[in-house]
């Protein structure tokens, strides 16, 4: 069977966030520019109709590569391939369009993603005006009612403003509208992390039947592992804007290699083990302005050599995945952490 | 569901907000409410409401000028608080003074707003240097008073207009001095909610689409920054009073024509010190009326619609 092309492919993606002090104070106390390095050299494909998830803690950089994906922010170095097309440097503003209308995004927070002052029919249906999908009113009111039936709500609701609806119904809003323009990609970043725990599973079943039925492709941010285990096919993990392992769901989450996957899996709370002996890990996440030298995870890495404190490690292939770790090239690492399986969330 | 019913719902709605509550348990907004809705309702139907025509010079008779109010012995009741120096009644006079006070605040307002939001949204969309450079031509004008800005404005403007249009456009050369020294204001409120705005998840949905920045400053972010634009319009209105009836009393405003409170104010500080109290002080009065009035709504508006204060 030949390999599917990749929907998207990132390759080196990097952006810094400028955060110097003003002119004046650089230029009369002799402060430094400063950057703060969200992403740095972040590369993984994604095929047709995957889910493809990047894990990592608060301020890993993970929402950063997903505004990356669709061009909130530009991005500073890399390229963003979307259906074999360099969409990282825009070339026309056609094809800009095309790849606006294809790649869709579903938000954190249902809170702040859809506008107080308009109505749930105008939200949903902005995209397809704004594209030029359908011009005239009533057969565009009939598709955001289909839309709306899509995500469970009725097409009544349409004539609601948002502040009428609870949390997990805006995200479903927020579902709609993005995928009023017909896209085959959706970046979804944390979409439920601001849910309570039953909606989520709602939520996450919905996007799971979404993408059934009309051959979606996810871009799937998340700090929930659990959540990731749930909806991924491909994981990956980043540290301090890089990308510590990529595999896919299954054997990352029974075989995780690099020392830091361990770590997340093992701060896990599961059932079976109440009241087990965590070996809790020291530190904090590192300061991105100021990353440590070599690997950024050495200060808090059991498993850390001279090595890794100099050179920092490069993503390499390992039988399943890639991982970016110094102990694991050199076999540093004791093997046979088999970790039970987690338990399947019910649907 | 018929519309009657919706409406009587929203209007329900209304009653029973939080705003009309703080609203009702504030007598002294309330009052000032009144008064302020008297003035204007007064002001607009000026015509109905005074005895006399003060702007139909054919109708003054020199033979009233001078006239002390009614309670003085030589007092008529045709001219209930006096006469200034050319018989116009004074309270004929203050209504259609006040109507052009009014005017000239409304639309020095809504000018200035005009400018200081789409300055102010344009600053915090666009950011950069771009808001640095209108940010810092505010703060400049911050510096001074604003009464000297439109001072220097109105002077300016008389320098460039030919002689005969001064008199004529006398009182759009002061809504636009006036307009101009009150737009940092509304630019620096309206950048600072943008740029909160601009960092919401619904403009970053709204730049998925595809549609121009200018439609996104317009549809999206314009109607949920408006909140606080409305509050410092409404204390601006009071400024705007004062700052017109201090042009006009220093005589670079409203013509002695077609006098303004400030105009006749101006003309009765002549005759102060000669007895002739009246022409300034109930036009004085009138003017402090109205504008503590129009500012004690602005003050609970602005605490009204703090939710930091609720």
């Amino acid at each position: 069977m030949p390999e599917r092309q990749p929907l998207l492919r990132v390759e080196g993606l990097a952006h810094y966030f400028d955060v110097s002090p003003p002119l004046l104070n650089r230029v009369f106390e002799g402060k430094k520019r400063l950057f703060l390095k969200a992403v740095d050299d972040v590369s993984f494909h994604i095929k047709p109709g995957e889910t493809f998830a990047l894990v990592g803690e608060s301020g890993c950089g993970k929402s950063t590569v997903a505004r990356l994906i669709v061009r909130l922010y530009d991005p500073m170095r890399g390229t963003i391939e979307f259906e074999g097309q360099d969409i990282s440097h825009v070339e026309s503003r056609k094809d800009f369009l095309n790849f606006r209308r294809k790649a869709q995004m579903i938000f954190q927070d249902p809170y702040a993603s859809l506008n107080p002052r308009w109505r749930v029919r105008d939200i949903v249906g902005e995209p397809i005006r704004a594209f030029g999908l359908l011009k005239d009113g009533e057969t565009l009111d009939g598709r955001v009612g289909v839309l709306l039936n899509q995500v469970g709500l009725s097409p009544s609701d349409g004539d609601k403003y948002p502040h009428e609806f609870s949390g997990g119904q805006r995200q479903r809003i927020s579902i709609a509208r993005a995928l009023s323009s017909n896209p085959d990609f959706l970046v979804c970043d944390e979409p439920t992390s601001a849910l309570d725990v039953s909606v989520q599973a709602q939520i996450l079943n919905l996007m799971k039947q979404l993408q059934r039925d009309l051959g979606l492709t996810y871009l799937f941010i998340s700090h929930d592992l659990a959540v990731v285990y749930h909806m991924a096919d491909h994981v990956g993990v980043m540290y301090l804007g890089r990308l510590a392992e990529v595999a896919d769901s299954q054997s990352l989450f029974t075989r995780p290699r690099h020392p830091y996957t361990r770590l997340l899996l093992d701060a896990l709370p599961d059932l079976e083990n109440v009241g087990r002996e965590r070996t809790p890990v020291a530190g904090e996440v590192p300061n991105p302005i100021n990353p440590p030298p070599g690997c950024g995870f050495h200060p808090r890495c059991p498993f850390a050599s001279e090595r890794c404190r100099s050179e920092r490690p490069e993503l390499m292939a390992v039988d399943d995945g890639f991982v970016s770790c110094h102990a694991v090239e050199e076999g540093r690492m004791p093997e046979g952490i088999e970790l039970p399986p987690l338990a399947e969330t019910p649907d | 569901m018929s519309t009657l019913v919706r409406t009587r719902e929203s209007l329900y709605r209304i009653i029973d907000s939080d705003i009309f509550y703080s609203f009702r348990s504030s007598p002294v907004t309330v009052g000032a409410a009144i008064v302020t809705l008297i003035l204007v309702l007064g002001a607009i139907f000026a015509p109905l409401v005074t005895p006399h025509d003060p702007y139909d010079l054919e109708a003054l008779n020199l033979m009233d000028a001078f006239n002390p109010p009614v309670w003085y012995e030589d007092g008529t009741w045709s001219f209930m608080l006096g006469t200034d120096d050319q018989g116009r009644g004074i309270l004929s006079a203050i209504v259609y003074g006040m109507r052009l006070s009014l005017w000239v605040g409304l639309v020095a307002v809504l000018f200035s707003g005009v400018i200081g939001v789409a300055l102010g949204l344009v600053a915090g969309y666009v950011g950069g240097n771009t808001d640095a450079v209108i940010m810092r031509v505010a703060e400049v004008q911050l510096t001074f008073p604003a009464i000297l800005i439109a001072l220097l404005i109105d002077g300016v403007l008389r320098g460039i207009l030919p002689p005969f249009m001064i008199e004529e456009l006398a009182i759009w050369v002061v809504i636009v001095s006036i307009g101009i020294s009150g737009w940092p204001q509304y630019a620096r409120t309206v950048r600072a909610s943008t740029i909160v705005e601009n960092n919401k998840e619904y403009v970053h949905a709204a730049v998925l689409t595809g549609i121009h920045p200018a439609m996104i400053m317009i549809r999206h972010v314009l109607p949920n920054v408006m909140g606080p634009v409305l509050v410092i319009a409404t204390i601006q209105l009071a400024i705007a009073i004062i700052n017109e009836a201090t042009l006009s009393f220093l005589g670079v405003g409203i013509p002695v024509t077609e006098p303004s409170l400030g105009t006749l104010l101006r003309v009765g500080n002549n005759f102060l010190f000669s007895g002739e109290w009246w022409i300034t002080v109930f036009p004085g009065v009138a003017l402090a009326l109205l504008v503590i009035a129009v500012n004690l709504v602005g003050d609970w508006m602005r605490d009204a619609f703090n939710p930091k204060l609720r």
